[in-house]
C-alpha cells in the first residue's frame, strides 16, 4: 500500500471513528507489532479502535472499499501469532469494546462485548452463584473476543469443554462489512451451525462484536490435591487409572522435574522435594459426588506410587497448588534465557511413550525440554529451552519443537490443542491434513471472505482462490497481486 | 434394459451396490430413480463422482427414521444409502473416543461401548426399536434429555470424514478431544440435513456410564407452577443430567429430573431433590414419556426453543393455543436447556396447524428462540413455512454454493430452500 493509499484510508476511518480512534504514528503503531508470540513482529499500516459494532462494521467496509486486509486483535495475548498485524493492512483492536451488557443467571447467559476480559465475566456472574467456565491461563488479561477467535481452552476444559461449548450467540462483522447474528440465547438456531464454524476460525471469517456466553452454576464443592511421583510414567499411569475408573475430574495437570524446578525457583510453590513429576487433580460438583470420587482419586494415586499427597484445605492452599502450575510458562524464564512454548495433543494413553520420545530427542540434540501439560486430555505444553545469545541454539530449539509436533501427528494427535495455528503453525497444518482437507476447509472461508481480506496468511499455508471457474478469470487475482498467492 | 447411469453407479459400488428405486424408497413422497449403497468411503467417493458427472441429485439416507423431516427434495435421482457404511472403526477405551461409520445404528454403537463401561452420551428420541444411525443423528442434529449435561452432537463430535458433492474426500478435526487445528467442519455438517455432502465417518468423545441413576417425577397443575419448580432445580446444586417437562393435552404438566453419579451421591442428591420437588417419586427407570417425541409417524412435529426463563411462557402459550384451536397439542422436552417438542395429530386441519405454528413462532421469538416444523404431512408442508426466520441465511446460501455449487444435494430440503 502506498503512503497516499494509507492516508486516504486513514482519513476515511477518522471520518467514521473520530481522530483519536485511528493510529498512524509510527512509534504508536510499533506497540501493536506483535501479540503473545513476540518472535514475529510486523508493524501495521494503521490501527483502528472501534468503540461500537457499527464502528467496527464501518472499519471493515472502509477496508473492503480500499481493498486492504484487516486483522482483528483483542488483548494480544495469543500464542500463535494470530493477531500478528499485516504490514499493508489495518489492525482492528477491539479492546475499547468492553461493556458487560447483561448478566442473566435465570437464563444462564451473559452478553458481553469482545474486549471484555475473560475473568471479568466470572466476576460479574459470581454474586449470582455462576461463572464462565473456560479459563485460559491468561484469563486475567485475555479478551472474550480473542477467546472466540481462538476457541480458547484452559485447565478445566477436561470436564467443561472449550470456548465453543460455552458460546451460544455471536454478533459478527463479516468480511463484507455486514453485521450478522449467529445463534442467540436459545440453543439450536435453524440452519447451518455457522456459530460453531466461526468460533476458532482465528479471525479469518470476520470480527466478533458481541458474545452471548453460557454461565455455569458455581460448584457446591471443589477439592484439589497435589501428588508427587517418582517420574512421569507413574504420574501418567495414575492419570489413566483415574479416567478408567469413570471419574471425570475438573482438571488433571502434570509437570515434570524441570518444570517443577522452574516453578520452585519462580514462585516457591512448595511442591514435593525431589519429585520427578507432580499431578494436580481437581474435582468439583455436588459434595456427595466429589467426596466419593476424591477418595477414589487418592487411592489410585497411592496405588500408582504417589509419595506425598497434599490436599488443599481451603482456597488459599488451593491457590498455592495452582500457583506453581499457572506460573510455569513464565517461571521457565528463571532457568533459561529463552524458550519456546509448544502446544500439541496426543491420545492420553500415548503419554508415557511420547514423553520418552521427547526425552530422547532432548538428549540427542542437547536441548532441554520442560514438560507441563493438561494430562487429562493429552494436551502437551513442552517448553523448549535455549539461549538466543548462543549462535545456532534458537534454530536447534525450533527443530526440537517441530520434532515434538511430528510425534504428536504420528500418534494421531493434533498440532495445536488451544493456542491455534495462527502464523506460527501455518507450515505444520499440511502435515496434519491433506490438500483436499485444507481445500474443503477453505470452501468455508471462500463463502465468508471471497476477497481474502480477513487475517490473510494465517491458518492456511496456501489460500484458495475463491469461486472462479477455470479459464474464466480476468486480470490478476487480488490475492496474487497482494503477493499472498502463487499462480497454480 | 440397458441403463448406463445404473451401470456406472453399480461399477462404483463394487458391482452390486446399486439398483433401480422402488416405491418404498421415496423421500418425503419423492421417488428417486436409483438407490446405491457404497461399502466404504472410497466407494462413496467413486459413486459421487459418477453422480457429479451425470448431474444426479442426491439424498443421503440412513435407517429412514427421520426421512420425512424437512421439505421434500425438489428433485431426486439417487438415494444414497449408508447401510453398508457400518461398524466401529476404532474404540480407544483408554482415551474415551470412538471412530464409527455413519451407517451404524446408534443402539448398536452403544452396545459395543457398554462392556467398557462407556457410552456416546446422546439420546435418540424415537420409538423403541427404531434404529437411528449415527449419520442420521448427526445430519439432523437430534438430541434428547441428557443434552443438559453432555451437550449435543456439536459438543461430542471431534472428527469427521465427508465426501463432497464433487466426490472429493475430506477430513476435519481428528480423534483427540482437544484440537483447534483448522476449521471445525464437523459443526458445519451437524444439522445440515445432508445438503453439504455425505458424512461417512465420525469420531466422538465418550463418557463413562454412571454407576447409579435416579429419576424423580412429579406433576403440577399448570405451566407456571412447572416453570417455578424447574427454575428451583436449575438454581440448586443438584447438577441434574436432565430436567424434562411433559404437558399432555388436557392434563397437568409432568416434571422429571435425572440424576447420575455414584451410588451414594445419587442417593443423597435424590433426597435433596425431593426437598425442591415436593412430592416427587424416585425410580430407577424413566417415566414412559422420557426421551420420546410427542408425536407419531405421519403427525405434525415441532421443535420450540427459548431462553431458559422463557420455557414457562412457551409452555403456557402452547396450552392456550391448544384450547383456542381445540387441538390436542402435546408438548414435552428439556426445560433445562430450553428445547421443547410439540406434536399435533396428522388429522389436524392444515389451516389450524398453520395458525398454531404462527402463534408459537411469535411466542418463541419473544423469548429468544425459534419454532421449526420438523415433520408434517404434505398438505401442511405446502401451507406452512417449515423453518421460520433464519438469521445469517445469506451466509448459509454462500456456504451451500461453495460446497454444492450445482445444488444437487438434498435440494430444497433445508432452510431458505437450500
Amino acid at each position: 500500500m502506498t503512503t497516499t493509499d494509507i492516508s486516504t484510508l486513514a482519513a476515511a476511518l477518522r471520518a467514521v471513528l473520530g481522530d483519536a480512534q485511528v493510529i498512524t504514528d509510527r512509534q504508536e503503531l510499533r506497540t501493536y507489532e506483535c501479540d503473545g508470540l513476540a518472535q514475529y513482529r510486523v508493524v501495521p499500516a494503521l490501527v483502528a479502535l472501534p468503540r461500537t459494532a457499527a464502528e467496527c462494521a464501518a472499519t471493515v467496509r472502509a477496508c473492503v472499499d480500499a481493498d486492504v486486509p484487516f486483522v482483528a486483535r483483542g488483548s494480544g495475548t495469543g500464542l500463535s501469532g494470530g493477531a500478528l498485524p499485516h504490514a499493508d493492512g489495518v489492525l482492528v483492536v477491539t479492546s475499547q469494546m468492553r461493556a458487560i451488557r447483561a448478566v442473566r443467571p435465570q437464563d444462564e447467559r451473559a452478553v458481553v462485548e469482545p474486549g471484555v476480559i475473560n475473568l471479568h465475566v466470572s466476576r460479574a456472574a459470581a454474586p449470582f452463584g455462576y461463572y464462565y467456565a473456560p479459563d485460559p491461563s491468561s484469563q486475567q488479561v485475555c479478551s472474550i473476543g480473542g477467546n472466540v477467535a481462538e476457541n480458547s481452552g484452559g485447565a478445566h476444559c477436561l470436564k467443561y469443554g472449550f470456548t465453543t461449548n460455552h458460546v451460544t450467540g455471536l454478533e459478527v462483522v463479516t468480511p463484507d462489512g455486514d453485521l450478522v447474528r449467529l445463534g442467540g440465547d436459545a440453543p439450536d438456531a435453524p440452519g447451518y451451525d455457522l456459530l460453531g464454524a466461526f468460533v476458532g476460525s482465528e479471525g479469518t471469517l470476520g470480527i466478533t462484536t458481541e458474545v452471548t456466553v453460557r454461565l455455569t452454576r458455581s460448584p457446591e464443592s471443589v477439592r484439589t490435591l497435589l501428588a508427587g511421583f517418582a517420574g512421569t510414567d507413574q504420574a501418567g499411569a495414575a492419570t489413566s487409572a483415574i479416567i478408567a475408573a469413570g471419574v471425570v475430574p475438573a482438571a488433571i495437570e502434570m509437570m515434570d522435574a524441570l518444570a517443577i524446578e522452574a516453578a520452585e525457583a519462580a514462585v516457591r510453590c512448595g511442591y514435593p522435594a525431589g519429585a520427578g513429576a507432580v499431578l494436580i487433580v481437581e474435582l468439583d460438583g455436588p459434595t456427595a459426588e466429589v467426596d466419593a470420587d476424591f477418595t477414589e482419586v487418592r487411592r489410585l494415586c497411592r496405588e500408582h506410587g504417589a509419595g506425598e499427597i497434599r490436599v488443599a484445605a481451603d482456597d488459599v492452599e488451593r491457590a498455592l497448588i495452582w500457583k506453581g502450575r499457572k506460573s510455569a510458562f513464565a517461571a521457565v524464564g528463571r532457568i533459561s534465557p529463552d524458550y519456546i512454548v509448544q502446544d500439541g495433543v496426543i491420545p492420553r494413553t500415548a503419554l508415557p511413550e511420547v514423553l520418552r520420545r521427547i526425552a530422547e530427542i532432548s538428549a540427542q540434540r542437547g536441548v532441554r525440554v520442560a514438560n507441563v501439560f493438561h494430562a487429562g486430555d493429552g494436551n502437551l505444553h513442552p517448553l523448549v529451552l535455549f539461549d538466543d545469545a548462543v549462535p545456532g541454539q534458537a534454530e536447534q530449539a525450533e527443530e526440537v519443537s517441530g520434532a515434538i509436533l511430528d510425534i504428536c501427528i504420528a500418534q494421531g494427535g493434533s498440532i495445536t490443542g488451544e493456542h491455534g495455528v495462527g502464523m506460527d503453525k501455518v507450515s505444520y497444518l499440511p502435515r496434519m491434513y491433506s490438500a483436499d482437507d485444507l481445500d474443503t476447509m477453505q470452501l468455508l472461508r471462500c463463502a465468508f471472505d471471497p476477497r481474502g481480506l480477513a487475517n490473510p496468511g494465517k491458518v492456511f499455508p496456501t489460500p484458495r482462490l475463491c469461486g472462479e471457474a477455470p479459464g474464466r478469470r480476468r486480470g490478476v487475482h487480488p490475492l496474487q497481486e497482494a503477493g499472498l498467492a502463487e499462480v497454480f | 434394459m440397458s441403463d448406463d447411469v445404473l451401470a456406472d453407479l453399480a461399477a462404483a459400488t463394487g458391482g452390486d451396490g446399486a439398483r433401480p428405486a422402488g416405491d418404498g424408497d421415496a423421500v418425503a413422497g419423492v421417488r428417486p430413480r436409483y438407490v446405491a449403497a457404497p461399502g466404504s468411503t472410497e466407494e462413496a467417493a467413486a459413486l459421487l463422482r459418477v453422480a457429479a458427472a451425470r448431474n444426479l441429485t442426491v439424498v443421503v439416507g440412513g435407517a429412514g427414521t427421520k426421512r420425512d423431516w424437512g421439505a421434500p427434495p425438489r428433485r431426486l435421482d439417487l438415494l444414497l444409502h449408508t447401510r453398508r457404511l457400518s461398524g466401529v472403526v476404532e474404540h480407544a477405551a483408554g482415551d474415551l473416543i470412538v471412530v464409527v461409520r455413519a451407517g451404524t445404528p446408534v443402539a448398536e454403537l452403544q452396545a459395543k461401548l457398554a462392556p467398557a463401561g462407556q457410552q456416546l452420551a446422546l439420546d435418540t428420541p424415537l420409538p423403541a426399536g427404531a434404529a437411528a444411525t449415527v449419520g442420521g443423528v448427526v445430519a439432523t442434529n437430534s438430541s434428547g434429555p441428557r443434552r443438559m449435561r453432555y451437550g449435543t452432537v456439536r459438543d461430542l463430535l471431534i472428527g469427521i470424514t465427508v465426501v463432497r458433492p464433487d466426490g472429493v474426500v475430506a477430513h476435519a478435526g481428528g480423534k483427540v478431544v482437544k484440537n483447534v487445528a483448522g476449521y471445525d467442519l464437523g459443526k458445519l455438517f451437524t444439522g445440515a440435513y445432508g445438503t453439504l455432502g455425505l458424512v461417512t465417518e465420525c469420531a466422538f468423545r465418550l463418557h463413562p456410564l454412571p454407576a447409579a441413576r435416579a429419576f424423580l417425577t412429579c406433576r403440577t397443575a399448570d405451566a407456571a407452577e412447572a416453570g417455578r419448580r424447574a427454575a428451583a432445580v436449575l438454581a440448586s446444586q443438584l447438577v441434574p443430567s436432565a430436567l424434562e417437562v411433559d404437558a399432555a393435552p388436557g392434563g397437568g404438566t409432568g416434571i422429571a429430573v435425572l440424576l447420575e453419579g455414584t451410588a451414594r451421591g445419587v442417593r443423597e442428591r435424590a433426597t435433596a431433590t425431593r426437598a425442591v420437588l415436593d412430592g416427587a417419586t424416585v425410580a430407577e427407570e424413566p417415566p414412559p414419556w422420557w426421551s420420546s417425541y410427542p408425536w407419531r409417524s405421519g403427525d405434525v412435529g415441532l421443535k420450540l426453543t427459548a431462553a431458559l426463563s422463557g420455557v414457562p411462557r412457551l409452555l403456557a402459550a402452547a396450552g392456550e393455543a391448544a384450547r383456542r384451536h381445540r387441538a390436542p397439542l402435546a408438548v414435552r422436552g428439556s426445560a433445562g436447556t430450553g428445547v421443547l417438542y410439540a406434536g399435533l395429530p396428522a388429522a389436524t386441519a392444515p389451516d389450524v396447524v398453520a395458525r398454531i405454528v404462527t402463534e408459537l413462532r411469535a411466542e418463541a421469538a419473544a423469548v429468544g428462540g425459534h419454532a421449526v416444523v420438523l415433520t408434517a404431512p404434505p398438505a401442511v408442508g405446502e401451507r406452512v413455512d417449515l423453518w421460520g426466520p433464519v438469521e445469517g441465511l445469506d451466509l448459509m446460501r454462500r456456504v451451500k454454493a461453495q460446497f454444492d455449487p450445482d445444488a444437487r444435494f438434498a435440494p430444497g430440503r433445508f432452510v431458505g430452500g437450500i
